[in-house]
């Protein structure tokens, strides 16, 4: 049974990271971000259940609260990237370089 | 073969227990003047004579002291204070050699001191000119009567202090900023002769003081230690006193005050070689060894090089100086000659002191009438406008060349005979100096004083003041009577014998003797010369080319140049090497290495290319060779 959810979770994470790479658009590699980190949320739960003790499933609830302020900030951050240069495009944001 | 020296006897109270004060004086006068600088300007130079004349009150009282005592016990030693300790306390020495210093020094230098205030009275910093020459005499003092080589290498380091603050003391000229170092630069390698001399001394025989030395060593001995350390303190010798080689530096110590060329340059300063020599004489100069021999090659070498420099000299001071070279030579010729010479050479360096101030201040009485021109070329005819300082300057002129019962004549006598007994070679050498001063010395005299005048139209000569002229003849005095008195009957050598020792026979001196004869033959052959060349004839104003000797005269027998190229280039060469290494070599490697690193940082730098899909896949690739290499070495 324990196999079915980290199979589950490493598809989750897999796809998530797939995502981060391919696509272009902020707000969907945001998702896919996300996407990643309940992933692991999900390993640790499994995990969790199956030595039988909490630790795991604090660790899911850090990941969250986590995750929540990141979509805060960086929500915040590609609403003000897109009225400044009219883009959602995170390969259009490569100011920062050498 | 020789007496003993006297034994140092310990000493409290009296003048002689408070000899100190003389050095006090003049150095409570220099540290006055230096401190309150601006606030003493009105009345610091007559602090500065005050000091000076305080302290040769102490040093003639002291003299009549010491005279009081039995000759055996003339030699006072005064304990001050521990220096250092466990090695070297602080005392002074009052005994018959020291105390004909101190009265030289005290006497010679109040005399230029009263000169210095009519000479220097038009220039604004006068009260500082007074603050350096009260320093020196308190540093030339500590030299003469400390009782160990370390208070006379203090006093040593003092006077080559204040000779190079007085010589550049117009430091806004360039050429005495440069004489003023060269001096000091040069008097280095002499002191670091005298240092290492000081170094051997204390590690063979574990004492500094002459009295500790005087306990150890039996008159006569000599060995290979003894030889080093007596070159060594020659080489010290030779650069305080400009003898050869290290004689380059005084010719253009003329650049500074003329009243610092007479006290310094000529009367007392350079004299402390012969000191020096005097002092260790009985130490490391015995009679007939090596040591004692090179000193009187030295002297012989010098003292013709400084005649020659001296024929071809137009500057008065520089004439001067050469002739001062000339002199030191004798006297160390003289003291190269054990206890018989001492006397003579101590005796010459007094009446010198004498004649030589007299003249050089002379010289400045007429640069201070004709503008401070130096050039004798454009003097001429001025014993007319200046009478009294032509009468004094030509008592000094019969003086050095040895004009039969003035002072010259009996000290410089007395040395070439010695001379010619001792080292036959040397004293024939000493007596062609002689016949060579008798030209140098007309020269000047027919140049400045006699023929047409040769002054530009706004030089106005006129007779100094009386602040002047007095110490001229007082000097000019001592320049007549002075020598008679010590060297007949043999004064100075007894006087001096508890001190430097004395000779197996004591010298007559011989009015018509061979050398003495000679010598003055010689010198009149000179004057004669000189007359025919200046005297005679009409000088040109504009230097004439001269032969290729004359060239070689007024290049200084080509000191200079020897140095430049043994010494200087080299060194010069030497920094370039040590430059162009630190440029390539050190900074090379600094700057390679920063030049390496910012350029492969450059081409690093690439990689930050602002696409956040190519950093995060760096970051996925990074775990995954780390997942991957943990999984291989099964750590999970």
């Amino acid at each position: 049974m324990t196999t079915h959810y980290l199979v589950l979770s490493g598809l989750l994470f897999a796809i998530g990271a797939f995502g981060v790479l391919i696509r272009r658009n902020a707000i969907v590699v945001f998702m896919c971000v996300e996407l990643m980190l309940n992933a692991c949320n999900l390993a640790f739960v499994t995990f969790s259940r199956q030595v039988g003790n909490l630790e795991g499933q604090i660790i899911a609830f850090f990941v969250m609260v986590v995750a929540a302020a990141e979509v805060v900030v960086g929500l915040a951050i590609i609403v003000t990237i897109f009225r400044t240069r009219r883009s959602a495009s995170v390969d259009d944001a490569n100011l920062l370089k050498y | 073969m020789e007496s003993q020296i006297a034994e140092i006897v310990q000493h409290t109270g009296g003048v002689i227990g408070n000899a100190w004060l003389m050095i006090a004086f003049p150095l409570v006068g220099a540290f006055i003047l230096l401190v309150f600088n601006r606030f003493t300007d009105r009345w610091g130079h007559l602090l500065g004579v005050a000091m000076s004349l305080a302290s040769f009150v102490v040093a003639v009282l002291a003299f009549f002291e010491l005279l009081g005592f039995g000759e055996e016990e003339r030699r006072r030693a005064v304990h001050l204070y521990e220096f250092i300790p466990g090695m070297v306390d602080m005392g002074l020495l009052i005994d018959p050699l020291s105390i004909c210093f101190a009265l030289l020094i005290t006497g010679v230098g109040s005399l230029i001191h009263i000169y210095s205030i009519g000479y220097m009275a038009h220039d604004e910093h006068r009260r500082r000119f007074f603050s350096y020459l009260n320093l020196f005499v308190a540093a030339m003092l500590l030299l003469v009567l400390a009782d160990n080589y370390v208070g006379l290498f203090i006093g040593w380091e003092g006077v080559g202090l204040a000779s190079y603050l007085l010589i550049g003391f117009w430091q806004f000229k360039p050429s005495a900023a440069t004489a003023a170092k060269k001096a000091f630069v040069v008097n280095r390698v002499g002191d670091f002769g005298l240092l290492v001399g000081m170094f051997i001394i204390w590690t063979t025989f574990g004492t500094l003081t002459f009295q500790g030395l005087g306990e150890q060593i039996t008159p006569g001995q000599t060995n290979g230690t003894m030889l080093a350390i007596g070159l060594l303190l020659l080489l010290g010798a030779c650069g305080k006193s400009a003898q050869l080689p290290l004689q380059s530096w005084l010719l253009d110590a003329m650049e500074g005050p003329t009243p610092v060329s007479a006290l310094i340059h000529a009367a007392t300063m350079v004299t402390a070689g012969v000191y020096l020599v005097v002092r260790s004489g009985a130490f490391f100069f015995p009679e007939g060894s090596g040591a004692a021999l090179a000193v009187a090659i030295v002297g012989a070498a010098t003292l013709l090089a400084g005649a020659i420099i001296g024929c071809a000299k137009d500057d008065i001071k520089k004439g001067l100086a050469g002739s001062t070279m000339s002199q030191i030579g004798y006297m160390m010729l003289g003291a190269g000659l054990g206890p018989a010479g001492y006397a003579f050479a101590i005796g010459h360096l007094i009446t010198h002191g004498f004649f030589k101030a007299d003249m050089f201040l002379g010289a400045g009485s007429v640069m201070h009438g004709m503008n401070d021109e130096v050039d004798m070329r454009k003097y001429g005819g001025l014993r007319k406008y200046m009478p009294i300082t032509f009468a004094t300057f030509f008592i000094g002129y019969l003086a050095i060349i040895g004009f039969p019962l003035l002072s010259g004549y009996f000290t410089k006598d007395g040395i070439i005979e010695t001379a010619v007994h001792h080292q036959p070679v040397l004293g024939w050498l000493a007596v062609l100096g002689a016949g060579i001063t008798g030209f140098y010395m007309s020269r000047m005299i027919f140049m400045t004083f006699f023929g047409e005048k040769r002054w530009a139209d706004d030089a106005h000569p006129h007779e100094s003041p009386a602040v002047m002229t007095v110490p001229l003849m007082i000097l000019s005095l001592g320049s007549i009577v002075l020598g008679g008195y010590l060297i007949l009957s043999n004064r100075l050598l007894l006087f001096l014998a508890p001190a430097v020792g004395r000779p197996e026979a004591l010298p007559e001196f011989h009015f018509t003797s061979t050398p003495g004869l000679a010598t003055l033959a010689l010198v009149a052959v000179g004057a004669i010369i000189a007359w025919m060349k200046y005297g005679r004839v009409e000088v040109p104003s504009v230097q004439p080319r001269g032969s290729f000797l004359t060239t070689f005269a007024r290049r200084d027998l080509y000191g200079d140049a020897l140095n430049e190229s043994l010494f200087m280039r080299p060194g010069q060469w030497l920094t370039r090497i040590a430059v162009f290494f630190d440029n390539r070599g050190i900074d090379g490697l600094v700057n390679g290495l920063a030049a390496g690193i910012g350029g492969s940082s450059g081409r690093l730098r690439r990689l930050q290319t602002g696409f956040a899909r190519t950093y995060a896949l760096s970051i996925f690739i990074g775990a995954a060779l780390l997942t991957g290499a943990l999984l291989l070495v099964g750590n999970i």
